[in-house]
């Protein structure tokens, strides 16, 4: 089942890139990412049965820091939402120059 | 048994993820990702990571995901259905480097021995610490000791990223 | 004034007898040079005058016409400064240096001169092993061209006056002409081979300037880029020369290369061969020697006392001059001195063929200086160097006369077309005819000029021309001559160019003087015989001519009734004093060549050669008066065109139009394939490419920078995924 989970973790990662890659809303965006930070956990908690129960404590970690991250990111877009009316990463071109 | 029931939370949290990347409506993404979280947990559970499992429901899914259906709410997005999938020629050569990635990916993690690997050691140290100190403890335990100084700095990571939120969200700063 | 010359010449003989006998007894006392660098120095100061005059001249006409009038030859600025100062300053700087040279000529002439005197003045060159020093170099051979130059450049300088009076450019004149003087003389007086390459340059220069004086007519500018293009051609091979003479002496003094030539350098040897046909090639660019004549007729474009200066007495001499100079190096090379010698008579020949046949006096006359030049080389070729330098002389004397003579002749038909506003022709001589009774002083001095040139005795050609016959005979018998034959084929041709000469110099003096008058019944009311200033030096030139020969008669006639049996003053006089000189040249012809042949190549000595040529000469003046005078000319402009084979030879055997098609040509289109594909295709195509380059891949870079994060996120990937490939591959 270990080996199924690291099989498991790969794709749902590939998914969540491709959700990067292709949406242009900024929250499914970052949505996606937090997939792929769930994929993470997933390998990470498999291999936890492989090497010991620290494991474990780094995916408790990774939550956490998801989470402050999320609410982070999340603040960020909507301040940029007030200036754009928009969360269309089409707008925010301003790396352009 | 165990093996019937991974295939299905596999199954569904496969689906869900992508139904998260293709879904139009943005409350749809959240909501099946709600789905994959929830699928994920079961699989936690299938690991004998139970405390994990709870966690995940409770924190991620429970949590975050309705922070992000605040925000969505907030926003009044799903309203306009305007287009924002990239299809073209930038999707394609998305499709393929993801592809490339998941092969490689697959190859390099999927790459491990047969038989039983759910009783290592590692796996039997777990079982140990678990039944000696219930799920709870096994992780407590070296959380508090081994591991407490990231301990108390994702204590401060976690209020810095509240003040930053805070005057990040500020109407006039 | 008109008794002083002929006082002068009795005396200066006497003179120049005691001198040499004295010189030859006593054989002591040093030489001591009485200002030599003044002599080269005087006509610099003047043509630094004249320039600065010419400038100002310039400046003021240019204020005059900007003010919409003409340069007030009356007012400040005027004929002061444009023409009194330099008929003073121009003629009076050559005429000093003369007397100088005359003051050393006389101090030499006590002197028995050994080894050439040498006076440095600063080192001009220092770099390592190669050492120059601008040094003159005072011996036997370079007091006769300096005595020439100066002599003649004086004349010249004097007629000027005259002929150019009424040129608004008169300052600029006489400046470019003492330049050239200036040039010249540091060519005859130096004593390194750099030195004489300096003045060899020089005098080049001065040449384009003065045949492009008028330059405001396109012609006369092309004739003057011509003259210097050519020349620079033959310049490569002085260089070149050079260059191989210094790799093997580490030095082009002349005292020490001629030293260590004769001592070292193998007899007839690949170097000096190479050295000397290299030199020569230089020679005839600047000698007009084929293949490098081309530039000498287009070169009358330019004022004709500078013809007569520069094209007939001096700087075309220079090339004679170098060959004399470099005797050591010729005798030791038979190739060297057969090609000499056999690029002169070709030349003497081919020359004279085209002078049958030209129209324009200066033209004929050109031709003929090229084929006299070719007679110098013949001389100098064969190894009677001092011979060369005679007849170099001699025709100072009888070509700078002709010049002169024709142009004073074209200066009356000027000023006689002037009053009738005709555009005839003032330098065709069909156009001329019976000028004798307007120009009667012109008409004698001509015709004595004439008798020189055709080496009728007793004038000054008969001797120089007959002696150059001579020994080419006679070298080309000496006992172990390597190329017997060709030798007696140069004596053929130089022995037919003479009788060519002969006719096409009667041809001209008929054409022009005698038969009915063609000018024009109005216009041959205004031909009359020039000023003083112009027919004195005409005079002299004339004396000389006539009295010139008689310092280098051959001993076998001088002993003859053609030297009026010992009469005659002087004998080999100049052979005699250019010994010192050739002494060493003669000494490795006495080695290799053995003992010279006394008779001519079909037999004869040479008194009898020297009757069967003047005999000969005598009868084709005769046939050609009777020929030409016999011919109806009409004015130019009603002439029939010329055909066939008298057509081709009025075009100069086609040799311009056949170098235009094989050099220019080739030339042109082989730059213009530079310029238009590779210099603007090629290298500019490069540049202006990695221009566009940059600007592509530019475009191609702007293409990522879209702005939006998925595109990054996408790089992302792709470098992930690089680097996932590379581990785990």
């Amino acid at each position: 089942m270990v080996v199924a989970s690291m099989i498991l973790s790969a794709l749902l990662f590939v998914v969540g890139t491709l959700g990067v890659l292709i949406r242009r809303n900024a929250i499914i965006m970052f949505l996606s990412i937090e997939l792929q930070l769930n994929a993470v956990n997933l390998a990470f908690v498999a291999l936890s049965r492989v090497w010991g129960i620290e494991g474990q404590i780094f995916v408790f970690f990774v939550m956490t820091v998801a989470a402050a991250e999320a609410a982070v990111g999340l603040a960020i877009i909507i301040s940029i939402f007030r200036h754009y009316e928009t969360v269309n990463v089409n707008n925010f071109n301003l790396l352009k120059w | 048994m165990v093996d019937i029931l991974f295939y299905i939370f596999a199954a569904v949290a496969i689906g869900s993820a992508l139904g998260v990347v293709m879904s139009r409506n943005p409350v749809g993404s959240l909501l099946f990702m709600v789905a994959t979280l929830a699928s994920l947990a079961g699989i936690f559970v299938l690991l004998e990571a139970h405390f994990l499992a709870a966690v995940q429901v409770i924190v991620y899914a429970g949590a975050i995901m309705v922070l992000f259906l605040f925000v969505i709410m907030l926003l009044n997005l799903g309203h306009d259905y305007q287009k924002d999938l990239k299809w073209g020629a930038f999707s394609v050569l998305s499709f393929i480097v993801v592809g490339t990635l998941a092969g490689f990916l697959a190859r390099a993690l999927g790459a491990g021995s047969t038989g039983d690997v759910m009783s290592s050691a590692g796996g039997r140290s777990i079982d140990a610490a678990v039944s000696e100190f219930g799920a709870v403890g096994a992780i407590a335990r070296p959380l508090f000791t081994t591991y407490v100084v990231p301990f108390e700095i994702t204590g401060i990571l976690l209020l810095v990223a509240i003040v930053g939120a805070l005057v990040l969200a500020k109407r006039n700063v | 004034m008109h008794a002083i010359l002929p006082m002068l010449l009795t005396g200066g003989t006497a003179a120049l007898q005691a001198g040499t006998e004295a010189g030859s007894q006593s054989g002591a006392g040093a030489f001591v040079p009485f200002l030599p660098g003044l002599v080269v120095l005087l006509p610099l100061i003047g043509f630094v005058i004249n320039g600065v005059l010419a400038l100002l001249h310039a400046r003021a006409s240019a204020v005059a016409v900007r003010n919409g009038g003409e340069l007030d030859l009356d007012g400040p600025g005027g004929r002061p400064l444009t023409h009194t100062l330099p008929t003073w300053v121009g003629p009076g700087v050559v005429g000093l240096a003369f007397l100088i040279t005359l003051v050393n000529f006389v101090r030499m002439l006590g002197v028995h001169l050994e080894e050439p005197v040498v006076r440095t003045y600063w080192t001009w060159i220092d770099t390592g092993t190669f050492h120059v020093a601008a040094a003159l170099q005072l011996d036997q051979l370079s007091m006769v061209m300096m005595l020439v130059v100066t002599g003649v450049s004086f004349l010249i300088h004097v007629f000027s006056v005259g002929y150019m009076g009424d040129d608004p450019a008169y300052p600029r004149y006489f400046a470019y002409l003492n330049l050239f003087v200036f040039f010249m003389l540091t060519l005859v007086m130096a004593s390194s081979y750099a030195l004489m390459f300096v003045g060899w340059e020089g005098v080049g220069l001065c040449s384009y300037l003065l045949i492009g004086f008028w330059f405001t007519d396109r012609e006369k500018a092309d004739a003057g880029k011509k003259a210097f293009v050519v020349n620079r051609i033959g310049d490569f091979g002085f260089l070149v020369a050079m260059f191989l003479l210094f790799s093997r002496f580490h030095t082009l003094d002349f005292v020490p290369v001629f030293h260590g030539a004769a001592a070292g350098l193998a007899y007839g040897g690949g170097l000096i061969t190479a050295i000397t046909l290299f030199f020569f090639l230089g020679a005839t660019g600047k000698s007009a020697q084929i293949p490098l004549y081309i530039w000498l007729p287009d070169a009358m474009a330019g004022p004709t006392p500078v013809s007569a200066l520069i094209h007939a007495a001096t700087m075309v001499t220079a090339g004679v001059y170098m060959v004399a100079r470099s005797s050591v190096l010729y005798a030791l090379s038979p190739v060297g001195s057969a090609t000499v010698a056999g690029v002169g008579a070709l030349t003497a020949f081919f020359a004279a063929t085209i002078a049958l046949k030209q129209y324009d006096i200066k033209k004929v006359l050109a031709y003929s200086t090229v084929s006299q030049l070719g007679y110098m080389f013949v001389g100098v070729g064969v190894g009677a160097y001092a011979a060369g330098i005679f007849h170099l002389m001699t025709h100072a004397f009888f070509k700078g006369l002709l010049f002169l003579g024709a142009g004073a002749i074209i200066h009356s038909m000027h000023h006689a077309l002037h009053h009738t506003h005709s555009h005839a022709d003032a330098q065709d001589m069909r156009n001329m005819g019976g000028l004798r009774k307007y120009m009667p002083i012109t008409w004698i001095v001509m015709w004595v000029a004439t008798l020189a040139i055709s080496g009728v005795w007793p004038f000054a050609g008969f001797f120089s021309k007959d002696e150059i016959i001579w020994q080419a005979g006679a070298f080309g018998g000496a006992a172990h001559a390597p190329y017997p034959r060709l030798y007696t084929f140069y004596w053929i041709l130089a022995l037919a160019a003479a009788l060519l000469t002969a006719f096409y110099m009667t041809r001209l003096m008929v054409m022009t003087f005698h038969g009915p008058n063609r000018t024009g019944t109005e216009e041959s009311r205004h031909l009359r015989e020039t000023p003083a200033v112009m027919w004195i030096p005409l005079v002299t030139l004339a004396a000389l001519s006539l009295f010139g020969g008689w310092i280098n008669v051959p001993e076998k006639l001088h002993q003859s009734f053609l030297g009026l049996f010992g009469a005659l003053p002087m004998g080999e006089w100049m052979h005699h004093w250019l010994e010192p000189v050739t002494a060493a040249a003669q000494q490795i012809q006495a080695t290799h060549l053995g003992a010279v042949s006394e008779s001519a190549p079909f037999g004869g000595g040479e008194v009898l050669w020297g009757v069967v040529s003047f005999l000969l000469a005598v009868a084709v003046i005769a046939f050609a008066w009777r020929m030409v005078g016999s011919r109806k000319y009409v004015p130019a402009e009603e002439s029939p065109a010329d055909t066939g084979f008298a057509r081709v030879l009025n075009r100069k055997w086609y040799v311009d139009e056949l170098y235009d098609t094989i050099v220019v040509r080739p030339l042109k289109s082989t730059s213009r394939f530079c310029w238009k594909v590779i210099d603007a295709g090629v290298i500019d195509g490069i540049v202006n490419g990695l221009g566009y380059l940059a600007r592509g891949l530019g475009w191609f870079g702007s293409l990522f920078q879209t702005g939006t994060v998925n595109t990054y996120a996408l790089i992302l990937s792709l470098g992930v995924l690089v680097i996932l490939g590379v581990v785990i591959f």
